[in-house]
Formats: C-alpha cells, sequence, structure tokens
C-alpha cells in the first residue's frame, strides 16, 4: 500500500495577517489536504484561509550554513533605529 | 504519564568529558535553551529517544478515542454527544499533531503505526481500564485530561521544536476536554442519590489507575535522568502526580465525593496531601498487556485500519485518475 504524501499547512488568521505554517499531514491531494487541514488545524474557528504545499517541495537552508548564510546582517547594526542617538529634545523621531 | 517509562538507550549519563564534541555542542545548545530542530545535528540517541517517546504519546491520543467512542451512541442528551464527539475528534487531532512532529525526526507514519498494530510500542496504560458508566465519561475528562495537562504544559518548553509546538496547541485544547469531564461530574453529583453514587463508582475506579499514568517514581531511574538532561522530560513523575493530587483532592471535596484512599490526608508540614501505596504490581501488569482492555482495544485498532483500507486505496486511485486526466 501507498503512504499518502505529506503537506505542510499555512494558515491565515483574521486581521489579515500573512498565512503562518502551522503543521503538516497526509493526504492523496491538494483538495483532501484542504479538507484535512480545515479538520486539523482550523477546529476552533483559527482561519479564514488555508495552503497547502507538498513537503517534497520545500526547499530550505541549510542548519549547519547558518554562520555563513546570516553574516552578511552581523556587522551592519546602522539598520535598526535604536543606532543612531537622537537628542531628548528632539520629539518625533 | 502518555508516554510512560520511556527507554532511552543510554546505561549511564555521560559527563561532559565523555562526550565527543558534536555531543557536547547539542549539549551547550539544549542548556542554553536554544531550540533543536528537525535539520539539526543531534544524537542517534536523543532522536530514538523522541520517536519512542512521541510515537507513544500520538498512540495514546488515537487509543484514547476508544474508551471514549464507546459512550457516543449512548450519551444521555444529544448536547452531550455533540460535546463528546467534538472532544474525541480532538483527541484524533492530537494524535495527527503529534505523528507529524515524530515524521520530522525520519520515520514515516505508517510505520509507526504498524509498529502499534504489532505490539512492538505502548501507548499510556489508562486507556485499558473499561468505560461501564457514563459517569466514567465525566471522570476521564476530569482526571485523565487533568493529569495529562499537568504533563504536557511542563512539555511545551521541551527542547525539540516541533514536540513543544505541537504541545502548545494541545495544551490549548485540553482544557475544554478537563472543564467538560468536570462538568459531568458537577451534573451528576447535583443529582439524584443514584447518579451521585454513579459519579463516586467512577472515581473508585478511576483515581489509582490515573495517578499511575505519571509512572513510577523516576529517582532511580537513568532514562529519566537523560531525559531530564535533554529537557523532554521537565520535571520528575512524582513531582507532577503530587501536583496532581494537590489540584485534585480540594475539586473532589466540592463535588462532595470522596477520593478511595484511606490514608489521603493533608500534610500540614510540607505543604501537600499524603496518599497511600500505589499499587505498581497492577501498573505493571497492564503494561505487560493483560489489563482489562488491552487486547480489545488493540483488536479494535487494527481492525479500524484494516476496513479503512479500501477508503485510502480508493483516494489514492482518484488522485492518480485526477493527475493523468489533468497530464
Amino acid at each position: 500500500m501507498i503512504e499518502w504524501p505529506l503537506w505542510e499547512v499555512f494558515i491565515r488568521s483574521q486581521h489579515g495577517l500573512a498565512h503562518k505554517h502551522v503543521g503538516s499531514l497526509h493526504a492523496p491531494d491538494a483538495e483532501m489536504a484542504i479538507k484535512n487541514a480545515r479538520d486539523v488545524y482550523t477546529r476552533r474557528n483559527e482561519g479564514v484561509s488555508i495552503w497547502v504545499v507538498r513537503s517534497a517541495d520545500v526547499h530550505a537552508s541549510a542548519p549547519s550554513e547558518r554562520g555563513p548564510l546570516f553574516e552578511p546582517a552581523n556587522d551592519k547594526v546602522y539598520r535598526h533605529p535604536t543606532f543612531f542617538p537622537m537628542p531628548e529634545e528632539v520629539k518625533h523621531l | 504519564m502518555y508516554a510512560q517509562m520511556v527507554e532511552t538507550g543510554v546505561a549511564k549519563v555521560r559527563d561532559a568529558h565523555e562526550m565527543s564534541p558534536d555531543e557536547q555542542a547539542f549539549q551547550a545548545r539544549v542548556d542554553a535553551d536554544i531550540k533543536i530542530e528537525p535539520k539539526d545535528e543531534m544524537p542517534d540517541a536523543y532522536r530514538r529517544t523522541l520517536i519512542r517517546q512521541i510515537q507513544q504519546h500520538a498512540h495514546s491520543e488515537i487509543v484514547g478515542m476508544l474508551p471514549e467512542g464507546n459512550w457516543i451512541t449512548r450519551a444521555p442528551t444529544l448536547k452531550r454527544k455533540a460535546i463528546l464527539m467534538a472532544k474525541v475528534q480532538d483527541e484524533a487531532g492530537h494524535g495527527l499533531y503529534l505523528y507529524s512532529a515524530a515524521e520530522t525526526l525520519g520515520v514515516s507514519r505508517d510505520q509507526l503505526i504498524a509498529d502499534l498494530h504489532a505490539g512492538k510500542v505502548k501507548y499510556s496504560s489508562i486507556f485499558n481500564y473499561p468505560t461501564l458508566s457514563w459517569a466514567d465519561i465525566g471522570a476521564i475528562g476530569w482526571l485523565v485530561d487533568g493529569a495529562a495537562i499537568m504533563n504536557q504544559i511542563p512539555l511545551c518548553r521541551c527542547s525539540y521544536g516541533p514536540y513543544a509546538r505541537a504541545m502548545i496547541r494541545i495544551c490549548k485544547e485540553e482544557s475544554f476536554h478537563q472543564r467538560q469531564g468536570f462538568d459531568i461530574m458537577l451534573t451528576l453529583c447535583r443529582g439524584t442519590p443514584a447518579q451521585k453514587a454513579m459519579a463516586q463508582d467512577a472515581l473508585n475506579r478511576w483515581w489509582w489507575p490515573s495517578l499511575m499514568m505519571f509512572g513510577p517514581p523516576d529517582a532511580e531511574s537513568v532514562h529519566s535522568a537523560q531525559s531530564a538532561r535533554w529537557k523532554i522530560k521537565l520535571l520528575s513523575n512524582d513531582e507532577l502526580r503530587q501536583r496532581f493530587v494537590d489540584q485534585t483532592v480540594p475539586q473532589a471535596d466540592y463535588l462532595g465525593i470522596a477520593m478511595p484512599d484511606p490514608q489521603l490526608k493533608w500534610n500540614e508540614t510540607s505543604g501537600h496531601y499524603d496518599i497511600g501505596p500505589i499499587d505498581w504490581d497492577e501498573f505493571h501488569n497492564v503494561l505487560k498487556g493483560n489489563g482489562p482492555c488491552n487486547r480489545d482495544r488493540m483488536r479494535t485498532r487494527v481492525k479500524a485500519w484494516e476496513d479503512g483500507a479500501w477508503v485510502r486505496d480508493a483516494a489514492v486511485a482518484y488522485a492518480e485518475k485526477q493527475a493523468r486526466k489533468a497530464a
């Protein structure tokens, strides 16, 4: 017997937030994956929209390359507003 | 608990100087409360122990549907029936969250289910007891789900990311289960003397098995010590059991029913309730497969899986046909 493929499930909650990964499930096709996702992940009105993606189609960065991959951001603290001290008297900045 | 006496495959907990550099680095991450994620490097023993623990937990959710499912057709009102169905459906969902978490460790769900059906892995001892009356549904929600929450809340902080996240989802839903159970008990205890006697009878039968759910005292267990080191066990069995007793005894007092334990009493010095001895022979016997319902539970599970085979196959055939048409 063939095992149903694995799908990753993304749900958008109320108020216009982005779809967020909530977990995974098995289903024979996309239509069933959405129906199953409704039953498994939205039993308490958690969402207004569901995305499902075959797990096999997800490409991920490698944890072992975390250092070099994210290194470019490390020495650019000036990207944060707190880098620039502001005089107390100046407002609305 | 839902995962009881989980083997870690280690003979003793190793000190830092006995570990390889990789293991030391791993332990340092765990000690720093950095979550371990599926693709991160992890020691084989950690991976294997987690697979055992999470799948025992998942199987418990799935087998746990059986004692309650037994009462869906006989619930006393339509409202109670709808609530019980929602609860049992939640248990199926909890099983699925946990199977998904286990699958991130490189095992397939079908294999996990095959292992359960072959009797290679266990589920919680508690689900091998029968549900003889409607009051048992109240007792299960109140006591069994109450004990589960006690165990699962600390697991929301465990070291493995997917397991911790599954636990957070489960804990959010679990308190509905406990409250619906207490609500059944409260209704019975405010009812006729016969109804109250039914509630007392259910408490008599479920109290000790609920305390056994936490597992034997683990002071001596190398597996518990290793799991604690890995932060996949956050509190000891006895600590969790004591918390459960302390929170539950006053609830029984409110219901006006009594724990079946003549030695139960408040200990002014320790600030906790003392309980009588637990019959660990019974616990080990149930784990070995000799509880009142072990064989029946497995038979029912295997039958459900086999009876559903044609549905699973048909769904695959349909998906393949649609894909061919689209091509």
